[in-house]
């Protein structure tokens, strides 16, 4: 290997090695399309911010990757039609959040024919507005699991200057490897869609981490980074390194102030399927109305990554993988430490459904209220370097001002420390419930 | 892709899908492992303690264990919570540690007292495990010793040291009756002294016969025998080799902070070694203190307890730290010549504050007070 193409590697402190990461069943799976149903229903509110107006109604006909719910404010983007065909009746389904959403559902023609794609932009030459205006007609919005408006992270404040553009390829995520495949299978539009990223920002760095566990995507990229300006930084294997703020530290040793956001160490980080979305943006003209899902899980006859249209529905897209062999104890959609448990296998694929994990019966963890031993093993796992057995327990007598004091406002809820601890303590459930808690009394208090 | 079988194919049950929250994987560890490996961690000193004391030993750390996991249960059963905790092991350890802090010389009824003030006194009052503020098996320990000094202060020898002819080395630990009763043979109620003991009938003045005591105590042959075991004290006490073998396991196995014993052992050994230094006569040369009496298994298995020890590795560094200074203290210039059991109880009673004062700072704190957020 040439000097210029070799990369460091780097990581941050506390994490944890799950025991089993389950990457070995669809590692060597190729990104498979996914056939075409005759029925998608897609859920109109797949960002975060606000849900985009639906502009369509039952009976009209769409093209492929036409508009069907409009942008409403700067934090939303717009949604577009899967594929060609007529607008159904308005129906709601179960979300992926547990409570029913509205879907837009789309009785497909068959034909699949595209609408008028958008020109293509000449991104070397143009500014970033440009750039960014396109990002959010184009729908797109953080892919690796927050569905955050891109665009939105895209323009900071003038006061702020970007000095890092950092792509998360780490996917640290036990059994995911989505990612994995795309940098694998698709390389230049990683590394392009960094290049247009950085330029809309008007950023020189731009740094792609990569866990080592994926030595053949860090040499893929390798071999064709420099064209594009982007260096790659080997990330070690250790979750949850492709945390923003864990990320950004491994890679420029800057640190995120507490509370503050990733701009704010001018840095800011997208995801590696979100950079080849904004490719296909940006050069080709296409909204974004598909994604790489990882289907695995020990459950599962055919474990593979595929191509998914927005509105394939969980149960459409496990009989893509061959069903299951044996009745599995949970479902997730995400990966398996920050994923959603669901209970229906109607729901609906959206832009951050990373995966849809099947764990078996005896892979099912309960966690039990056992007191908490204090062996601080939590301690050494929690990437914000909190004390999570403490809080657990001033959260577990109600004391939600020391928690708050102890700087519970600062988890990221990755589960390291759930994941560690001996005692099975339900550790993340009491942070998001004291959260919940603080955000509320915060409210009150500046209504008052 | 031949898919005729379509019609086979299998999707999940949706009523059996279990809710819950994220994370949905979790390490293979528990209580109940965590307690086992401590119990394995300790069966070289308990194997050793039985080597070099007997089925007298055997019959203690029965005792203890048995009773300890009973009053647990009657806890239980009393305090109408499920039985299915005592299966954690906690009793049981606590139990077998309790053991190993006595003599071997123990009648049954004090080691009950002894489980008594452990699992009830020491634990449950408290809340059970995870609660309890004090090392349950060092309340007890502490407990018998001010309760039933006599008990707690008579030592019998080891097996090797009662050989006959008694060797140079043994016989500075037996007083002129014991030596008299050990060439008559008759062995069953002979005592000996501790190498503490014997400093602390010493007078502590810069006399040198005192210095030649501290010599003979602390000559290379002695610090052997107290190595490998040999010599009067607690069943766990003496072999200072098969507890450091405990103590890699429990570091290997990353069960306790590892900072704890070498801070401890660490302050012990700097801290009598300028006092040894300057002033001869007071205290014999740091390995004597390692070697001897409760330290290596206060360092590795009491101060370590998880339960009752500070949570950060700063914490864990200054508790270690405090045990040594306290101790050595106790030892030099205190009225019990040792210090070990009351250091550690000390140390516990201020983990509250440890643990406050050694908080850990999140990550990106120290920017936001650079900003100038006064706090
Ligand atoms: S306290 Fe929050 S940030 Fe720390 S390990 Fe637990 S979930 Fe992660
Ligand atoms: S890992 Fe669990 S038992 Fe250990 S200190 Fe943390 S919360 Fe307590």
């Amino acid at each position: 290997m040439s000097a210029k193409s070799a990369y460091k590697v780097v990581t941050f402190s506390g994490g944890v090695h799950p025991d089993y990461d389950g990457k070995d069943l669809t590692r060597e799976c190729a990104i498979t399309e996914a056939p075409l149903l005759d029925q998608y229903q897609v859920i109109v509110h797949q960002n975060i911010g606000a849900p985009p107006k639906v502009i369509v109604n039952t009976g009209d006909e769409v093209k492929k990757g036409q508009v069907i719910a409009e942008a409403n404010g700067f934090v939303s983007v717009p949604l577009h039609a899967p594929t060609s065909g007529e607008i159904g009746k308005p129906i709601e389904v179960p979300g992926p959040m547990g409570t029913n959403v509205p879907v837009v559902v789309i009785d497909a023609d068959g034909k699949d024919e595209w609408g008028e794609l958008m020109p293509p932009i000449d991104w070397k030459n143009s500014d970033g507005d440009t750039i960014k205006d396109r990002i959010r007609a184009a729908g797109i919005v953080g892919m690796g699991g927050a569905a955050f408006p891109t665009h939105v992270k895209l323009s900071p404040p003038a006061d702020k200057k970007i000095d890092y553009m950092i792509l998360n390829g780490a996917e640290c995520e036990p059994y995911l490897t989505a990612d994995h495949r795309l940098m694998l299978e698709q390389p230049e539009k990683v590394l392009a869609g960094a290049a247009i990223l950085a330029k809309s920002i008007g950023v020189e760095n731009i740094y792609i981490g990569i866990e080592l566990n994926k030595q053949n995507a860090i040499d893929t990229l390798l071999a064709k980074a420099d064209e594009y300006n982007v260096k790659i930084i080997g990330l070690k294997v250790l979750y949850p390194q492709g945390a923003e703020k864990q990320l950004i530290y491994a890679a420029t040793g800057r640190k995120v102030p507490a509370g503050g956001l990733p701009m704010e160490a001018g840095c800011v980080v997208q995801n590696v399927a979100t950079a080849a979305a904004v490719f296909d943006a940006v050069v080709e003209g296409k909204p974004l109305i598909e994604r790489i899902t990882t289907i695995t899980g020990t459950p599962v006859v055919k474990p593979g990554n595929w191509k998914l249209r927005m509105g394939y529905t969980v149960a459409q897209a496990l009989e893509l993988a061959g069903g299951v062999k044996e009745n599995p104890g949970k479902l997730i959609l995400g990966g398996p430490m920050m994923g959603f448990a669901q209970k229906s296998l109607q729901v609906p694929i959206a832009k951050n459904s990373s995966g849809i994990l099947l764990l078996a019966r005896n892979e099912v963890v309960q966690y039990e209220s056992m007191p908490c031993i204090r062996c601080g093993k939590c301690v050494g796992a929690c990437p914000m370097n909190l004390l999570p057995g403490t809080l657990s327990s001033q959260i577990e007598s109600e004391s939600f001002d020391l928690a708050e004091q102890y700087n519970v406002m600062d988890c990221i809820e990755c589960g390291s420390c759930a994941y560690i601890c001996p005692s099975n303590r339900p550790l993340v459930q009491h942070f998001r419930r004291a959260k919940a808690e603080i955000n509320m009394k915060r409210r009150a208090q500046q209504k008052k | 892709m031949s898919e005729e079988i379509v019609n086979e194919i299998k999707l999940p049950n949706e009523s059996e899908l279990i809710l819950s929250s994220s994370p949905h994987l979790h390490v293979k560890q528990d209580i109940r492992k965590i307690m086992l490996t401590v119990l394995i961690a300790l069966l070289p000193t308990t194997v050793a303690g039985i080597y070099f004391f007997g089925f007298d030993a055997l019959k203690v750390i029965f005792y203890c264990v048995a009773f300890c996991v009973l009053l647990e249960m009657l806890w239980f059963k009393m305090a109408g919570k499920p039985m299915s905790t005592v299966k954690d092991g906690s009793a049981a350890l606590t139990g077998l540690l309790l053991a190993l802090n006595l003599s071997s010389a123990m009648p049954w009824w004090v080691c009950l007292i002894g489980a008594l003030l452990a699992i009830w006194l020491g634990k449950q009052v408290f809340g059970g495990l995870g609660h309890n503020p004090f090392n349950p098996a060092l309340v007890a320990r502490v407990g018998l010793l001010i309760g039933l000094p006599g008990y707690m202060t008579t030592w019998v020898p080891t097996k090797l040291m009662t050989q006959t002819p008694v060797t140079e080395y043994s016989k500075q630990f037996f007083s002129p009756t014991g030596l008299t009763d050990l060439a008559a043979g008759n062995l069953d109620a002979i005592t000996c002294a501790t190498p503490l003991g014997v400093l602390g009938t010493t007078e502590k003045i810069l006399d040198t016969t005192v210095q030649a005591t501290f010599l003979d105590v602390s000559s290379l042959d002695a610090c052997w025998q107290y190595f490998i075991g040999n010599v009067g004290g607690c069943i766990g006490e003496v072999s200072a080799l098969a507890l450091l073998i405990g103590g890699v396991i429990l570091v290997a196995t990353k069960l306790i902070k590892w900072q704890v014993p070498v801070a401890y052992i660490g302050s012990v050994a700097i801290f009598t070694y300028i006092i040894s230094s300057i002033w001869p006569g007071v205290t014999p040369m740091p390995l004597f203190h390692i070697l001897t009496g409760g330290l290596l298994i206060g360092a590795i298995f009491m101060a370590t307890d998880m339960v009752t020890s500070p949570m950060t590795t700063t914490g864990a560094v200054i508790f270690g730290v405090g045990c040594g200074i306290i101790t050595c203290l106790i030892r030099i210039w205190g009225n019990y010549p040792e210090g070990v059991s009351f250091s550690i109880l000390f140390m516990n009673a201020l983990v509250p504050l440890i643990d406050r004062f050694a908080r850990t700072k999140p990550f990106g704190f120290k920017k936001l007070i650079a900003k100038g957020a006064d706090a």
